[in-house]
């Protein structure tokens, strides 16, 4: 059954379209002159001014390996971030701890820590499993390069851009 | 052949094609800053200061890239079309008073007698231009936009040369400059009371004048294929129109084409309705150059201020649908236009000055 769509009958200044056209267009010139004085302010000019100081506490950005207060690295490349890595990012290289270091019963510590940043989903999983809670989503994200190899980040890169990271985990501290 | 003015002929093609051309490329500009205004962006603001050499770029751009001809086109009309295009939009300009007199010289190209039927002869060779293009490409929606681009320019024709006739009535010569110096006179068409408020002839002919310049305006739209009537182009149904298969400089020709084709209908209005060169206040060329220049520089404003007007309607109004496009052209104007040329004869033959 063919349905029958009702069209509003229209009286004839609205058969006319002058007046709708009219109003129409004062409604496009207001937009025009409010973006003109600068009243309207909707566009971001991006590589001068940055999302950065309007990221919500959530935001996941780039991952990051973090160092304690003592100036020690977190990881103790326990390797549970690169097994739960969903597109597997993590490479990990784990070295021992030599028994005369300060932190000898850590044992382990990562030798090689790679995240290939072309293959990261920033899906935090990394974040949220880690025991040690060494590795954490920044806010950083225009990771960019010219290469597959610069895409990938070591462990100096991930460092760096993680920073120290105070409190929460205290359980190797030698006094304990 | 008289070498002075042949010179001064030369010099006013280059120096108009010259500014024209300029106008035409920054009307580009204006029209992507202010559509971006309308919509609350930006728009192209980062090559040069509020993106002013963007023109250039754009130009560049087009000149670089690859001029690929497509295998299954015709090739000679393929070539032909971005230049009928382009060619009839400039030369309309030729007969265009954009000015009084520099130094004594009339700042008109060529003067005929002819004026506005040369202006309807030539422009009307512009809808070739689309319809080669669109036949040439041999592909189905260049075709399609060729097939709308001809009846819309066909029937739009009609109401656009019956919408002077009352200017004419008025004027009773062609020849364009005759029009501006008739406005000057007795007031620009759009508002032939103005300084004469008590003249109840010249209230009168304010009605025809004002419908002539509605009707005109619009046919204008329609005839430089703008936004509402742009439906041989129609990007959200054709692609691109007649201008599918088309890259490089010849997609630019095509595009400029348009372009010019405003700037020369806003000037054919301005014109006729607007009073041309003319600025109460502003004496003519005889005065000295520099009003001379002042002459110019109003007509190009006024050009520019219905430029403003074409692209801000543009991106107020939606497409009409094609059967309301014809429903438009062939129901409405053509029978104002028709019975508005009534209205003028009857206001000059019953109610004299």
């Amino acid at each position: 059954m063919a349905l029958t769509v009702s069209r509003p009958k229209l009286n004839w200044p609205e058969r006319l379209y002058l007046p709708a056209i009219l109003s129409g267009m004062a409604i496009t010139i207001k937009h025009f002159k409010n973006m003109l004085l600068g009243r309207t302010k909707v566009t971001m000019q991006y590589p001068e001014e940055k999302w950065d100081n309007h990221m919500p506490e959530h935001y996941r950005g780039a991952p990051a390996l973090v160092r304690d207060e003592t100036g020690r690295i977190r990881c103790v490349a326990c390797q549970l971030c690169e097994f739960i890595c969903p597109p597997r990012a993590i490479k990990i290289i784990p070295g021992e701890i030599s028994a005369t270091d300060r932190f000898a019963k850590v044992e382990k510590f990562p030798q090689e820590f790679d995240i290939d940043m072309i293959r990261c989903i920033y899906c935090g999983m990394c974040e949220e499993v880690c025991p040690e809670q060494a590795i954490y989503l920044r806010k950083d994200y225009a990771i960019t390069g010219y290469t597959r190899e610069e895409m990938v980040h070591d462990k100096e890169k991930l460092l760096k851009i993680g920073g120290v990271m105070h409190g929460l985990v205290l359980k190797w501290n030698e006094k304990k | 052949m008289d070498y002075f003015f042949l010179t001064i002929s030369f010099v006013k093609i280059v120096a108009l094609l010259a500014v024209v051309l300029g106008i035409m490329n920054y009307t580009v500009y204006a029209e992507r800053r202010i559509s971006a205004l309308i919509q609350d962006r930006l728009g192209p603001n980062r090559v040069g200061p509020a993106g002013l050499f963007q023109p250039i770029a754009d130009a560049a751009k087009f000149l670089l890239k690859e001029d690929f001809t497509p295998a299954h086109v015709n090739k000679f009309y393929y070539w032909l079309a971005p230049c009928l295009a382009m060619i009839p939009a400039i030369t309309t300009l030729a007969v265009v008073p954009f000015g009084s007199t520099l130094f004594g010289v009339p700042m008109v190209i060529a003067d005929i007698n002819v004026g506005v039927l040369f202006v309807f002869a030539i422009a009307s060779l512009g809808v070739y231009g689309i319809v080669i293009a669109g036949w040439s490409s041999n592909s189905k929606y260049p075709f399609l936009g060729g097939v709308r681009s001809s009846s819309q320019m066909i029937s739009y024709e009609l109401s656009l040369g019956l919408a002077v006739i009352p200017v004419f009535l008025l004027v009773g010569q062609l020849r364009l400059s005759e029009v501006v110096r008739y406005q000057i006179e007795h007031g620009w068409m759009i508002a032939p009371f103005l300084g004469d408020w008590t003249n109840l002839h010249k209230w009168l002919l304010a009605i025809p004048m004002f419908i002539s310049f509605i009707v005109f305006t619009i046919a204008i739209f329609a005839e430089t294929n703008r936004l509402p009537f742009d439906l041989p182009e129609a990007e959200t149904e054709l692609v691109g129109g007649y201008h599918t298969e088309y890259g490089s400089m010849k997609f630019g020709l095509f595009f400029l084409g348009e372009y010019v084709a405003m700037i020369t209908g806003s000037a054919i209005i301005v014109t006729l309705f607007l009073g041309g060169w003319q600025f109460p206040g502003i004496p003519d060329g005889s005065h000295g150059w520099g009003w001379g220049l002042l002459n110019i520089v109003v007509f190009f404003a006024k050009v520019a201020t219905l430029l403003f007007v074409f692209i801000w309607v543009r991106w107020t109004l939606p497409r009409f649908r094609y059967d309301q496009l014809m429903r438009l052209g062939w129901v409405f104007f053509f029978e104002i236009a028709l019975v508005n040329i009534f209205i003028a004869a009857i206001i000059l033959a019953y109610f004299p000055a």
